[in-house]
């Protein structure tokens, strides 16, 4: 019986979030907490020929300064391995807590300030005398890499960070190229993006001498994986010494995944003070230094025989992965996007050619879709692009090219050219669904009746397909991952019936207070009251890969499912001893067991009590009802979808505006339907904005010119239509829950889809591309031009 | 975002604002809504010693008609402006203009005096200032005076205010018609172009904002126009230097102050 499941029940967590209750890392205050504040490198690029901090230690209320030399040894490590084509492994630099020798990109960290106060720490900051001598800076990753190009890592010769291939031999799609009937060719530039969390990153460090330990509180998507990476790679701590504890999260994007170097610098100070240290990224910090997105300099080129099918697809980026090597920034333009080539086609011949490159940038990681949104937007970028020039339907090209429906069940997987096996799939179905939606044929009537009016319309598709719950951990580790990607629950009957479960996995805007408890409750029958959901403590959670790549459910959920198996396994072998009955001969619903064919039964919370009073209970059997499971998934999932965006473009300024956007996404099977939608409407915002809006720029001597919410264009409600959505599903047929992720679908389907638009209003008069942000001006100049 | 230390002091009158000035010099900032000069302050990009608070100072949040003039004081929010039924009465454009001024917020705590005196290139009142050919009020120890708005904005952040005058009241006269159209920067919501176009005795006046270091009567586009927007906005940037940056270089600046000046023409034909 489903009570919960499938319910658009309201969020718990929202309760707290909107009256101003949540308990972000900001808000909390420790005894004797100090402050602390950074020196951040104006310069791109400099050496460091001396620092004074003596007039900062001598201000009033400084507690301790520190430069690059007290800390030099340490450096956060990056958390993938991804080898040259020779077999060469990548080059990873260290990249230290302060700066040492040499500042590589703007807002590097030089010097830290520990007060009494954050006023104090920002005065004392200003007081420290930095002798920088500025080189010559390198911001583009295809820049980075010619001769003579200016060198961000002494040791590394041409600022490689790797070659990486992935898909059939090159030879062989070089040929299917050479021969297509017509070949579709297009430079991307996927701009790079800020990923601005509400909430500013936010640390404090807690030493406590009497028992040698250390506490983190961290405004993280990931706290074990921090308390990993930090303890075993950074500062050479026993783990069981350090809790790592993330209540509110306001957001992350990915951004709040990876170990930044600020939080193994408070966790290493705090002991040298023996006090709390708090230190609290401002907007302008965060702008610097919150790892970006994206940044890819691209060709690619699809080619067609003569009846529109997909012959082979070709691809060569230079990948910008910033000065350092973010935790997961090189899996992002590899195995999270050089395998997702094969899109929803049938495509026979794929090749992906990834040059990764430092500059003097800040680093570039996951940012919601990370590596996919890159890959779905130039493929389906191409497919746009292409029908209009074979002048074919841009939905027909797509139907021609489209894998059939397969369940996983009845018809097996389908194996891509590029590692992957896609779990489940029905691209038709979404694909009708959103032209119903939006009335296609109606659509292009309007289009033409305003063309004759001197109206811009456009209309534009992308029919994607993603990949999430990135696993097994045995495949992920042969690929260079330095961590599995499993997921752990531990379900704890408490004695009276009411359940605590702790999951791995963390929340951090996606509503797992209450989405958890809906599957949880039903599963066991029992009412969602009497369900919580713990996350984000490494003293309560025993261990956990965290919230990324929209995995939360699909692994994190399947972990719990699995827990929760073995207390039903359980219960009724209690059960069966309170009824006098064999287990075969019970049946669970509703809460309580109940002998086949009689009304005889004992509920839930009665089994639970026996468990933990166990006067009366089955011999041989221990007491208690209580539970931990790991589950690493056989696959990734494969959620899809198609948008569709219609755009108007004011002819006199080159003004772009969103006037539909429909889409209909399957993701599995849905436990709440309004956090998906939310999931999804939030995604198509951020997709958006990566379309018309976003773009953090650098100049020519690595200043970032974006580095404010007044020059930096962050999508607003009123840029949007409402959205308009709907649902297909196809579960998936791997995990118990039968989901897929929901989390980034929006950010990687959309973004095409208004590109994709843009060039259906003005391709007719001769424009062949217009790079992202799609600004007024750009359009306006491809108008006049 | 924390800013420097500075003093800070509320000022009762004007002439206590006054000699506060005077008396602490470049030291010493008015601060009236806070919504340009806190920003600046906690990015240590402006570090006043003292902050001399005239935002509760009585008598400069009123608005009147006087003869064929409304008056605004200096300490009017954007959202009174917005919302006056004597500036909805005399000049419409103006309260439609402080409607477009930034978020709820902005528009309940910044001024018209605190706008006016930061003179940012791209901000939306000055347009509406100059092509309604208001006066504005100032005070300085050596007393009274009144700056034409032709003659206040000087350059970037720059106006004809002497050191220690603050800016008391604007006097506008009333007009019958008048529109303003901006093209919106994406990011901060300012003016990439504004323009506003007012009916007068003569004909139009025009003022743009955001096009050029300080917002302009466009005059050539004025004496052009004889009904024939697209012609007469063809003048827009004429004589002018015009700005480049991250949103708009300058030849589509240049373009688009055409395209405003000629849809603001035809809005109010
Ligand atoms: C998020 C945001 C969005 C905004 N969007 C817009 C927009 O779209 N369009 C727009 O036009 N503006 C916009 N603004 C600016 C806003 O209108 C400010 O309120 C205005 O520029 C300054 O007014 P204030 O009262 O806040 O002045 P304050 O910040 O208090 O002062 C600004 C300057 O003027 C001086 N000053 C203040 N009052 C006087 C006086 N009476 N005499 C002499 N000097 C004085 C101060 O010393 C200071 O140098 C925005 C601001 C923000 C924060």
């Amino acid at each position: 019986m489903s009570n919960y499941i499938g319910q658009s029940i309201k969020r718990r967590e929202d309760d707290r979030f909107i009256t101003g209750k949540g308990k972000y890392t900001d808000d909390i205050v420790l005894p004797k907490m100090t402050h602390l504040a950074f020196v951040r490198s104006p310069y791109a690029h400099a050496k460091i020929n001396s620092i004074d901090t003596k007039a900062a230690l001598a201000h009033p209320g400084v507690v301790a300064v520190y430069t690059g030399e007290d800390c030099g040894n340490f450096g956060v490590p990056c958390g993938w391995q991804v080898n040259f084509k020779n077999g060469d492994t990548m080059k990873e630099p260290t990249h230290p807590l302060l700066a040492v020798g040499k500042a590589k990109h703007v807002g590097e960290n030089v010097v830290a300030i520990i007060a009494e106060t954050l006023q104090d720490a920002r005065d004392a900051a200003e007081l420290v005398e930095v002798d920088y001598e500025e080189l010559p800076a390198v911001t583009n990753p295809n820049a980075a890499i010619q001769p003579g190009a200016p060198q961000v890592h002494d040791d590394i010769p041409n600022n490689v960070v790797f070659d990486f291939a992935l898909g059939n031999p090159k030879e062989e799609v070089d040929a299917a190229i050479d021969g297509a009937n017509h070949v579709t060719k297009l430079d991307f530039k996927n701009q790079r993006l800020a990923p601005n969390a509400i909430e500013p990153r936010s640390y404090i460090a807690d030493y406590d001498v009497t028992v040698d330990k250390y506490t983190l509180y961290t405004s993280t998507q990931n706290p074990h994986l921090i308390r990993l990476l930090m303890c075993a790679f950074v500062l050479g701590l026993p783990e069981h010494k350090v809790r790592v504890i993330s209540h509110d999260v306001g957001g992350g994007f990915g951004s709040k995944i990876y170990h930044y170097t600020e939080e193994a610098l408070v966790t290493w100070a705090s002991k040298q003070i023996g006090r709390p240290i708090k230190w609290t990224s401002d907007r302008s910090e965060a702008f610097l230094t919150d790892a970006h997105g994206r940044d890819y300099v691209t060709t690619a080129e699809m080619g067609f025989d003569n009846n529109g099918k997909i012959v082979a697809f070709r691809v060569h980026s230079d990948a910008n992965l910033g000065a350092y090597l973010s935790t997961f920034s090189t899996a992002c333009p590899t195995y999270l996007h050089a395998t997702l080539a094969q899109g929803c086609y049938t495509t026979p011949l794929i090749n992906i050619d990834v040059t990764a490159t430092f500059t003097n940038t800040n680093p570039v990681d996951a940012y919601r879709g990370a590596g996919r949104p890159e890959m779905t937007y130039m493929i389906e970028h191409l497919m746009d692009t292409a029908a209009l020039e074979m002048k074919i339907d841009p939905v027909e090209l797509r139907k021609i090219n489209f894998i059939p429906a397969f369940d996983g069940v009845n018809q097996p997987g389908y194996q891509t050219q590029v590692a992957l096996q896609y779990d489940s799939g029905d691209y038709h179905a979404t694909l009708d669904r959103a032209l119903e939606m939006v009335g296609y044929d109606q659509f292009r009537k309007d289009q033409e009746e305003a063309r004759k009016n001197g109206k811009l319309l456009g209309i534009g598709f992308s029919t994607y397909i993603e990949a999430c719950g990135i696993a097994p951990s045995a495949v992920v580790g042969s690929l260079g991952a330095r961590a599995g990607l499993y997921e752990s629950a531990h379900v704890r009957v408490q004695p009276t019936g009411s359940v605590s479960v702790f999951t791995g996995s963390h929340s951090h805007g996606q509503g797992h207070e209450t989405s958890y408890a809906q599957f949880v409750a039903d599963t066991l029958g029992i009412p969602m009251e009497n369900v919580d959901i713990i996350h984000g403590d490494t003293n309560e959670v025993a261990f956990g890969m965290g919230t990324y790549g929209s995995r939360s459910l699909a692994v994190g959920g399947s972990a719990i499912m699995k827990s929760l198996d073995k207390i039903l396994e359980k219960g009724a072998k209690i059960a069966a001893h309170k009824l006098e009955a064999a287990v075969e001969d019970l049946e669970y619903a509703e809460g309580k067991w109940t002998v086949k064919g009689t009304d005889k039964s004992i509920a839930f919370g009665d089994v639970s009590l026996t468990a933990y009073v166990p006067h009366d209970y089955p011999e041989g059997l221990e007491p208690g009802l209580d539970f931990s499971s790991f589950y690493d998934p056989a696959n990734f999932t494969y959620p899809f979808g198609t948008h569709i965006a219609i755009v108007e473009i004011d002819k006199d300024t080159g003004k772009v505006t969103l006037k539909r956007f429909i889409a209909c996404d399957d993701v599995g099977n849905v436990i709440n339907p309004m956090i998906v939608e939310g999931q999804i409407h939030g995604g198509v915002a951020q997709g958006v904005g990566q379309a018309l809006l976003e773009g953090v720029d650098y100049d020519e001597n690595g200043q970032m010119i974006t580095g404010s919410f007044m020059d930096y264009a962050m999508p607003r409600a009123d840029d949007f239509p409402f959205f308009e959505t709907d649902r297909k599903v196809t579960p998936c047929p791997h995990n118990p829950l039968g989901v897929k992720g929901a989390g980034e679908a929006g950010a990687i389907g959309s973004t095409p889809a208004v590109a994709n638009a843009v060039m259906d209003a003005i391709s007719h008069l001769g424009i062949k591309d217009i790079q992202m942000p799609i600004t007024s001006e750009r359009v306006w100049k491809a108008m006049n031009s | 975002m924390i800013p420097a230390k500075f003093e800070y002091i509320k000022a009762s009158s004007v002439s206590e604002a006054l000699s506060l000035l005077n008396k602490h010099g470049d030291e010493a900032q008015l601060l009236s809504g806070g919504h340009s000069l806190i920003p600046a302050i906690k990015l240590r990009l402006n570090q006043p010693k003292m902050v001399v608070d005239i935002g509760k100072i009585p008598g400069l949040d009123n608005i009147s008609e006087e003869g064929n003039n409304i008056v605004i004081g200096a300490n009017c929010t954007h959202h009174q402006i917005a919302t006056s039924s004597v500036v909805q009465g005399g000049v419409n454009v103006l309260a439609q203009t402080a409607k477009e001024i930034g978020d709820i917020q902005v528009r309940n705590k910044g001024t018209i005096g605190g706008s006016l005196a930061h003179a940012d290139p791209a901000a939306d009142y000055p347009a509406v200032i100059l092509a309604s050919g208001a006066k504005i009020e100032v005070e300085g120890s050596g007393g009274k005076r009144t700056i034409d708005a032709t003659d206040f904005f000087m350059g970037i952040f720059e106006t004809a205010l002497e050191d220690n005058e603050m800016i008391i009241a604007i006097h506008i006269p009333k007009s019958s018609g008048g529109v303003y159209l901006k093209f919106s920067q994406p990011a901060s919501r300012f003016a990439v172009v504004g323009c506003a176009a007012i009916k007068n005795d003569n004909g139009v006046s025009i003022g743009l904002t955001g096009v050029a270091d300080c917002a302009y009567r466009a005059s050539a586009v004025e004496s052009a126009y004889n009904g024939d927007a697209k012609a007469a906005a063809a003048h827009a940037v004429d004589g002018i230097e015009v700005m480049s940056d991250n949103f708009a270089s300058s030849e589509y600046r240049a373009h688009l102050a055409k395209v405003y000046t000629e849809r603001a023409l035809n809005a109010l034909a």
